[in-house]
């Protein structure tokens, strides 16, 4: 049954006055669907995510630094998690969205189908990554939708962690050796592109941002949550003397913006549809690890059915 | 979460040089103690992203840290304790195989989830209990990493026994794993209590209490779940041993090989 006018104008009434609509509140169809895509792919990039990172984590040069990268990784599980259960609260099984990965039906951000090719991505990752993803939760933060506005909330904390642990890794990266200084720099080219275009194409070729707009889910455009990251960053990379890899990139004294060059956005598109360096290995490591762990879910499920029967035996022995 | 300023370690430990044999068993017997956790909690790093569900690459992730943030501590203090300028990262990260203390069991390659999980239970429960007499340890610095790691074993225990049971009384197929990582590792058990002059040394200094109760503890919480897993004890047989001198299996130089590749590759450099 499609969704009535009336109760649509009413919606996007309490939308426009500031409201938070919560999960046992009326909604369009199309507003749960939005959210339904948009939390799942947020769900999966943070546990896709964590296989770039963890490639890493045997392999940290000490102990602070094992135990940090451990510590982020399982933090970007945990939001995963968290962003799982927010969008159950849609109506939607965790299982039926992991199947919709695994099946290479949904997305996740892109950037995770890069690879991580020395220890400096690890900083690099962090300083961008987690960087760019504050610009964007930071906005998500207000989405009207309560369960995801305070997941963000939550989240964002920890990604403000992960940043200063990366831009850290950095500073001292480009702070040591010649060579150190060299893995730095390196990643700093090769992060950075990629970094940019998770905020999606340029609102005017992006399908879903007016509706998303309209709805409140999205306070702000992608060019502008865009500039607002590059304009963050360029003095954070000043600061520990590595060179953005842009040449167009200059100040702009008119807007106050960082004025940046173009994006290649065929490479984009290209990741998204399924040509990045690693689409299918990450897809691949997903699969293998849910198939090598079906017989422990298996396991659980029937022991806590045979936990079940049993207090129920007791019970009615108990009633008898 | 870094690892916690290491605000009581590093500063020189308080046994007189008459104590040299003592001072040496200390740093043997932290090294121990820190290389048991450092490779263990390593091994079960690998898991992270590849576990069963979501819920378990929190947990065991959750538990490599706390072994490796143990690790830190201890091996810091071997450091200070030898007081030959080297710290918790030199002893992690520029020691060859056979100068690693840890018992055979924990470099085993991580395995299937029914390994791990085996594993676990069986390196946590005598973990405990070594844990509970060393925190009466009158060297401070000691009782209070031990008094710390204590808290965080219990949750250890508590989670991978419940895997066990879970795994042993599951199907059929869950059931066969876990009997045959248990039948697999059982033969590494017995290193975990093995007692020699080390022990003695510092028993006889009062710096540790006698730990030879841990073992039947041990066997009588090991047994207790294993039977409620309805699983069955291996018969005994003959102990693999040698760790605790540095005769390892092939396993640990590899996970060394990978864990120490950037402070071999760039010497001196600060990361
Ligand atoms: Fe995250
Ligand atoms: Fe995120
Ligand atoms: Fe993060």
């Amino acid at each position: 049954m499609p969704d009535s006018p009336d109760a649509v104008r009413e919606f996007e009434a309490r939308i426009a006055a500031g409201e938070t609509i919560e999960p046992k509140d009326w909604m369009p169809d199309r507003y749960r669907k939005q959210l339904i895509r948009m939390m799942s792919q947020h769900a999966h990039s943070e546990v896709v995510g964590m296989l770039p990172e963890g490639n890493w984590i045997t392999r940290a040069p000490t102990l602070r630094r094992k135990l940090g990268l451990l510590a982020k990784v399982q933090d970007e599980a945990g939001h995963g998690l968290y962003i799982y259960c927010g969008t159950e609260t849609l109506g939607i099984d965790r299982a039926e969205l992991v199947d919709q990965l695994l099946a290479g039906k949904a997305k996740y951000s892109s950037i995770f189908n890069y690879p991580t090719l020395t220890w400096a991505d690890i900083g690099a990752i962090g300083w961008f990554v987690d960087g760019a993803a504050i610009v964007n939760q930071t906005m998500l933060a207000k989405a009207s939708y309560g369960p995801y506005a305070r997941a963000m909330v939550r989240i964002c904390k920890e990604e403000n962690f992960h940043k200063r642990q990366g831009y850290e890794i950095m500073a001292t990266l480009s702070a040591g050796t010649p060579e150190q200084k060299r893995i730095a720099q390196d990643a700093v080219n090769r992060w950075w592109w990629p970094s940019l275009m998770m905020f999606g194409p340029s609102d005017k070729d992006s399908p879903n941002s007016a509706e998303l707009t309209r709805w409140g889910i999205k306070r702000k455009g992608n060019d502008e949550l865009r500039q607002r990251f590059v304009n963050l960053t360029v003095g954070q990379a000043v600061a520990i003397d590595l060179v953005l890899p842009d040449p167009e990139l200059r100040h702009d004294a008119e807007t106050g913006n960082w004025h940046f060059g173009p994006i290649d956005w065929d490479e984009f598109t290209r990741v998204v549809h399924g040509d990045g360096p690693l689409n299918r290995e990450r897809l691949a490591a997903r699969q293998d690890a849910h198939r090598a762990g079906a017989w422990v879910r298996d396991a659980a499920v029937a022991h806590a059915a045979k936990r079940a029967a049993a207090a129920d035996a007791v019970a009615k022995s108990a009633a008898a | 979460m870094p690892r916690p300023a290491a605000s009581s370690v590093g500063r020189p430990i308080a046994v007189t040089a008459s104590d040299s044999t003592t001072r040496s068993a200390l740093v043997q017997f932290l090294l121990r103690l820190g290389d048991d956790r450092l490779v263990l909690g390593h091994r079960l790093s690998e898991w992270c992203g590849h576990g069963p569900i979501l819920e378990e690459d929190i947990a065991l992730a959750n538990i490599a840290l706390d072994l490796v943030g143990q690790a830190a501590l201890l091996l810091d203090l071997a450091g200070a304790t030898e007081d030959a300028g080297r710290d918790g990262d030199a002893l992690a990260y520029l020691r060859e195989a056979i100068d690693y203390r840890n018992v055979l069991l924990v470099e085993l390659p991580k395995g299937d989830f029914a390994f791990t999980v085996v594993r676990q239970f069986l390196f946590s429960v005598a973990a405990y209990y070594q844990l509970e007499g060393i925190a009466r340890s009158t060297q401070t610095d000691l009782a209070g990493i031990a008094a710390k790691a204590l808290k965080e074993t219990r949750y250890h225990v508590r989670h991978a026994g419940e895997w066990v049971i879970k795994l042993g009384d599951g199907t059929d197929e869950s059931h066969a794993r876990t009997q045959s990582a248990l039948d697999g590792l059982w033969r590494y058990t017995g290193e975990m209590f093995q007692t020699d002059a080390v022990d003695a040394a510092l028993v006889g200094a009062g710096l540790v209490p006698d730990l030879t109760t841990v073992e039947p503890r041990w066997l009588a919480q090991v047994t207790d779940v294993i039977e409620r897993a309805t699983l069955t004890i291996p018969a005994a047989g003959y102990m693999q041993r040698g760790g605790r001198s540095g005769r390892h299996t092939e396993h640990l130089g590899i996970m060394l090989a990978e864990m120490q590749i950037l402070q071999r590759s760039y010497p001196g450099a600060k990361w």
